[in-house]
């Protein structure tokens, strides 16, 4: 039971078709999640977490979007080989997703009520009332006042944190075994934030769901995650546990990237530390580590050849002055 | 007695020169709003209702306050680009709350706006060193060869030398709000008003453009009113900070002083949920219920009376006096 794997994605690799250029968006990507675990996802605008989510769940656009290799093991079974239809019975029901911009992805002429019960009637043999008392349960689950009036409201009639509970009680309608997380809290406030984050992690105890939690925010990472991977221009450069990714960083990425937010306990004056230079585009490094441009330790072999994820200790990272 | 405080003034020949850059006093904006067509006629949205502060010179003032609370319409109406509703906006001196616009372009010599969104604010038809040398033209900087040594030197301030004849979209976010940075400095103001200057940017970067902000600070003087929902970052940027509620200053304090002893209990819930690196994953947070209440008819007494778990009958009553608790800490609530 200890350890039973839900999910296993293994070497991905999603490239963009844009006029003559091809874009790798994810190249290479490999990690697991057993039951009741979360994986963080971080790493900067562009690095490729949105899409690893999508192809994941089924929704990337393709084109412009080809999954051009891997695997991705659902329970054992490979989703990539499987048609539409069968992965819009997996979405909602075992799979489900929060997405980064709740206004977009409700839909603006239905009812909230209408919403979450057509998801429930979807994947549940349910008549249209016990489906609404349902839709009721949940909303009352991620803790919506008033529930019986909210049903009859719109989405913009809603506040966002409101809305973003909202698809919270949609993503988890059907008791899902995996849940992907895509920045839930990034267009949130602080306190907002933190009734949300609160809220999954309740609710990821009580259903015993694996969940994906994708965020550019170390911290939050910090507070929810169980393993941590670190993602920068299409690549994992650093995968382990959260306490060694935040006790023991090792890649010059990861650990820029702790020194480059103030922490709440620094000393006034100190440095903030900074990442030298600007995000590449992923099909700017053509050779050697992509990290080379902005890395202070950057050596010849580091210009040439890209290093694999090596084992260093407990970590598994992407660097070559790391072994 | 009024967030702000004493006066402390230095007198330099007789004259009578304050130490602050800036005194915002009972300073309101109210919005209009449309009620419903038989409504007794226009409701207000009180975005900033009635508040106090200062910034002295060479010091960073931050404002922190969830989404709708009216931080960014106190910098604007501080700036002008609103006009207030009621109170005084005194910028060196003058009250400049009911300046003319021709009046206002001095007062824009010295006072100038960074703010979120490096995209918009740009015009993407125009050369980066063309959109700084028409700011310059504009202040009355005759001379072309004069205008262009000071864009080289802009440009240089924030690292990006030489670049004067690309266009917006040939940079990058970071890149971007250098150049807005560069423009705001253009005519040597003393007082930015910057509002949320990384929230758009990413991480890496962010740390970039606040060590630049706080090295122009240092090396120029200047004052900032720095104006973010990131707690952790107005830590570390601000000497004071002042916490804003539904269009209130509740809480203002020296910045180590704010986070070691928030005394108002929004205060308290605010810095309760930063998410601090590593730290105790169940580390207690205070977790606010319900929502922050409607800015055109806020409650009575206290506005966070209704999310406030030490509320008492007296805080739907009466509103809060401001109370210095503290070395230039002062809180409005009943609890003190
Ligand atoms: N629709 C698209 N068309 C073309 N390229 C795309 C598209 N979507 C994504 N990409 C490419 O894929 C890369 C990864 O994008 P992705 O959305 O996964 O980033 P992300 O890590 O989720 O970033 P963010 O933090 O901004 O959400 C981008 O750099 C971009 O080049
Ligand atoms: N031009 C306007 N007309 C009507 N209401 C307005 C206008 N501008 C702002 N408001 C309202 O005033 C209140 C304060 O808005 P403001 O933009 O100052 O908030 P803020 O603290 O900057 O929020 P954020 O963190 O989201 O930027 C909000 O309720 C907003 O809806
Ligand atoms: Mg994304
Ligand atoms: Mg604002």
């Amino acid at each position: 039971m200890l350890s039973e794997k839900i999910l296993e994605v293994n070497d991905l690799g999603v490239n963009f078709h844009i006029q003559d250029r091809v874009i790798p968006a994810v190249d290479g990507v490999s990690f697991s999640l057993s039951k009741g675990e979360t994986l963080g996802l971080v790493g900067e605008s562009g690095c490729g977490k949105s899409v690893t989510a999508l192809s994941i769940i089924g929704l990337l656009q393709t084109p412009p979007a080809r999954i051009v290799r891997g695997e991705i093991l659902f329970k054992g079974e490979n989703l990539l080989a499987k048609n539409a239809e069968e992965m819009r019975k997996i979405r909602g029901k075992d799979i489900s997703m929060i997405f980064q911009e709740p206004m977009t992805s409700l839909n603006p002429v239905f009812t909230i009520g209408q919403q979450i019960s057509e998801v429930i009637m979807q994947h549940q043999e349910l008549s249209k009332k016990e489906a609404l008392i349902k839709t009721i349960d949940m909303l009352k689950l991620v803790r919506i006042p008033l529930p019986e009036k909210v049903i009859r409201q719109y989405p913009h009639q809603l506040s966002g944190g409101m809305r973003q509970r909202v698809m919270i009680a949609i993503a988890l309608a059907c008791n899902p075994e995996l849940l992907i997380a895509d920045e839930p809290t990034t267009a949130l406030d602080v306190t907002v934030e933190a009734q949300i984050l609160e809220l999954i992690n309740e609710l990821k105890d009580r259903m015993k769901s694996a969940v994906i939690m994708i965020s550019h925010d170390l911290a939050v990472i910090s507070d929810i995650a169980d393993k941590v991977a670190v993602m920068y221009s299409g690549r994992i450069v650093e995968y382990a546990d959260v306490r060694s990714i935040f006790n023991e960083p090792k890649h010059p990425y990861t650990r820029g990237l702790l020194e480059a937010v103030p922490d709440i306990n620094m000393e006034k004056g100190q440095r903030l530390k900074e990442i030298k230079g600007v995000v590449p585009r992923p099909d700017e490094i053509k050779e050697g580590c992509r990290f080379k441009t902005r890395c202070d330790c950057a050596g010849k072999d580091c210009m040439i050849k890209e290093p694999p994820l090596l084992k260093v200790g407990t970590n598994y990272v992407r660097c070559w002055n790391c072994a | 007695m009024s967030v702000a405080g004493t006066v402390r003034d230095l007198r330099s020949g007789g004259e009578p020169l304050a130490a602050r850059i800036l005194e915002v006093r009972n300073l309101k904006k109210y919005f209009p709003v449309k009620t419903s067509l038989f409504g007794k006629g226009t409701e207000f949205v009180r975005a900033v209702d009635g508040i106090n502060f200062h910034i002295d010179y060479g010091e960073i003032l931050g404002l922190v306050g969830e989404s709708g609370c009216g931080k960014s319409t106190t910098g604007r109406t501080v700036l002008r680009l609103l006009d207030p509703t009621e109170g005084e906006i005194i910028f060196e001196g003058q009250n400049i709350a009911h300046f003319s616009k021709r009046q206002l372009r001095t007062v824009y010599k010295n006072m100038q706006l960074v703010f979120q969104d490096p995209f918009a604010s740009l015009n993407p038809r125009k050369k980066i060193g063309n959109a700084i040398d028409e700011v310059l033209a504009v202040h009355g900087m005759k001379d072309k060869e004069q205008r262009r040594e000071r864009i080289r030197e802009l440009l240089d301030m924030v690292g990006l030398n030489g670049e004067e004849d690309k266009y917006p979209h040939e940079f990058s976010g970071g890149q971007r709000q250098r150049v807005v940075i560069a423009r705001a400095l253009a005519v040597n103001p003393r007082l930015i008003i910057c509002d949320e200057p990384v929230s758009a940017l990413d991480v890496s970067i962010q740390a970039q453009i606040i060590n630049l902000l706080i090295n122009l600070k240092n090396r120029l003087g200047l004052s900032y009113l720095f104006i973010s929902h990131d707690l952790r970052l107005v830590k570390y940027i601000s000497d004071r900070v002042a916490v804003m509620y539904l269009g209130k200053i509740v809480e203002l304090a020296p910045a180590e002083e704010l986070f070691r002893n928030p005394a108002h209990p929004y205060s308290m819930a605010l810095l309760s949920v930063v998410t601090v690196l590593g730290s105790e994953k169940n580390k207690k947070k205070i977790i606010l219920e319900g929502e922050v209440p409607s800015p055109v008819s806020p409650p009575s007494g206290c506005r966070f009376r209704t999310r406030c778990r030490y509320a008492t009958k007296q805080c739907s009553e009466t509103e809060p006096e401001v109370k210095c608790i503290g070395d230039g800490h002062f809180v409005s609530c009943h609890l003190y």
